[in-house]
């Protein structure tokens, strides 16, 4: 067997070994499998590609790989779960940049040697605008996730981002054209990079988990464009696999707010009302105390817990799941109400909740808790807004219109767990917090949460 | 590999990718973006056989770089992938 025969035989077992992983990786009985056969893959594709012939100089390779290792190795062990969104937003962004790297490099390569042909130069410009843009638009992601970047919205982005748009596909079409003239390459890189930034600068954070799940999209379908650059089918498999599976994702999350993709990239609806809300709420709000809610919680049979994103911000789940093994210990049954776009990326809650060994078992998804609340004594909304507010389903003029949400209202007492009566992401006031079932509890999450528990062991 | 060969792939690929991943439980959404995010990460090897070819500083420069980041992308990936899943799975071995 002749060493390329070898090379292809190996692509051929990590495509296959991918394809297992990512049906393991779709099911929780498998997923650590999946993601241990995925990583087997990749070692192998990483080994036999070792023996191409075409490599003659080890040295910077190894010295790229364990810069590589240590960086991703120590970012991935010290994330705290809580910090997940922006990891996963930073990681998409390598993938991204590494493909326009490799297709620039291949590009300057095979144009030094006088052998571009129409592929490469399709598939090099196609990559240098898919990759550009996952790589800022991931880092404006990561930005705003870690709430140290504040752009937002400006007067004519529109404009800018079409001008923008319609500039990439010409230099597109001129590096096809003109692939001898690597600068116009460069020229498409640096497009791609600004509208990475104009695409996902207006975007705000209950939009992220579309985001995050195209932004994979992205930087598969990268993956695989720079498989044209290459001639490379593994690069082809792996990046188109990646690239459906997150478009899947996307759309389970666009589903989950009623949105479609391009309402999102283009932020429509979630009209933001300007000035102060308190208004809207002036009379109604009941406020309450933690002692209150403990006694309420002492007579509660069942409790529903729905947790947004502000358990997040308040470092809560562990407070939260305090709250369950008391309540539990004093025979009331108590499960989660999980949105699917609670929290800012796929799963936010679920991971933060499985870090404080809350069981997965008691984690419901909308359509299985939903039709309980009718049966439930007391709800608890801690840091959740949007995913609760029933002018979704009441009102065909509210700009949520539409969005599923989880029926709170329905139960006997709803218990609020919020800072102050700030709007959430749409910007839209919230009828349940003025609902006569509604009590409100103005307090930071964590310390409330901590307040009830301590008064239900008191009690 | 002629270009409707690597098409063909690229359409068999994307048919395949979508039926692998049709009904995921909201628990896993988290673990397979991030596990499929390393596997895009596969760039590594086209980037790693740019980076050994020794064509000119520049090309290096650029492919070493590659190698880097696509490297913490697969890495990272699939450790924190690892760290998210092996958190799920404690807690099912405690319940048994």
């Amino acid at each position: 067997m002749t060493v390329p025969d070898l090379i292809a035989l190996g692509y051929l077992a990590a495509a296959v070994l991918f394809i297992l992983g990512l049906k393991s990786l779709g099911r929780p009985r498998t997923a650590a499998r999946g993601n241990l056969l995925g990583a087997t893959g990749m070692f192998v594709a990483v080994v036999v590609t070792l023996l191409d012939r075409a490599i003659v100089d080890f040295r910077f390779l190894a010295a790229g790989v364990a810069v590589g290792a240590l960086v991703g190795a120590l970012l991935a062990m010290k994330v705290q779960m809580t910090g997940m969104p922006e990891l996963v937003a930073l990681f998409n962004g390598f993938g991204g940049a590494a493909s326009v790297l490799v297709a620039g490099a291949t590009f300057l390569e095979v144009v030094d040697l006088g052998n571009v042909d129409d592929q490469l130069a399709v598939a090099a410009a196609l990559t240098a605008l898919i990759g550009a843009v996952t790589f800022t638009g991931s880092l404006v992601a990561f930005g705003k996730l870690r709430e140290s970047l504040r752009w937002s919205s400006f007067a004519g982005l529109h404009v800018v981002r079409a001008a923008a748009f319609v500039a990439s596909l010409v230099l597109a079409t001129v590096v096809v054209v003109q692939p001898a003239s690597t600068g116009w390459f460069w020229a498409l890189v640096a497009v791609g990079l600004l509208l990475g930034v104009l695409a996902t600068i207006a975007i705000g954070g209950a939009d992220m988990p579309v985001v995050i799940a195209l932004l994979n999209a992205f930087s598969g379908v990268a993956a695989s464009t720079t498989g044209f650059v290459l001639d490379n089918s593994l690069l082809i498999i792996a990046g188109s696999l990646v690239g459906a599976s997150g478009l899947i994702l996307t759309q389970i999350m666009c589903n989950a707010m009623n949105r479609s993709i391009l309402d999102v990239v283009f932020s429509k609806a979630a009209v933001v009302q300007s000035g102060s809300h308190d208004d809207a709420y002036a009379d109604g709000v009941t406020s309450t105390s933690a002692e209150e809610v403990a006694m309420l919680l002492e007579v509660a049979s069942r409790v529903v817990v729905v947790p947004g994103y502000g358990m997040a911000v308040a470092q809560a789940q562990h407070a939260v799941r305090e709250l369950m093994t008391t309540l539990e210990g004093m025979g009331t049954e108590v499960v989660f109400g999980i949105h699917p776009v609670a929290g800012r990326m796929p799963g936010h809650m679920n991971v933060l909740l499985a870090e404080a060994e809350v069981d997965y078992e008691h984690l419901l998804e909308m359509d299985r808790v939903n039709p309980t609340f009718a049966q439930t004594d007391v709800t608890i909304v801690i840091g959740a807004n949007d995913v609760v507010n029933p002018s979704a389903r009441d009102e065909s003029d509210s700009p949520i219109a539409g969005m599923p949400i989880l029926d709170v209202d329905e139960s006997g007492t709803v218990v609020v767990i919020k800072r102050s009566l700030s709007p959430g992401f749409a910007g839209i006031p919230n009828p349940l917090f003025v609902a006569d079932n509604t009590l409100l509890l103005f307090a930071d999450g964590k310390q409330a949460v901590l307040d009830i528990v301590g008064a239900l062991l008191e009690g | 590999m002629t270009l409707l060969v690597a098409l063909t792939l690229f359409a068999l690929a994307v048919f395949l990718g979508l039926e692998l991943i049709t009904k995921v439980p909201a628990t896993l959404h988290t673990p397979l973006m991030s596990g499929s995010n390393a596997i895009s990460g596969i760039t590594l090897i086209g980037a790693l056989v740019s980076a050994g070819s020794d064509h000119s500083t520049l090309t290096t420069v650029l492919a070493t770089v590659a190698v880097a980041l696509a490297t913490i992308n697969v890495v990272g990936g699939f450790l924190v992938t690892n760290r998210m899943l092996a958190m799920f799975q404690t807690r099912r071995k405690r319940d048994q």
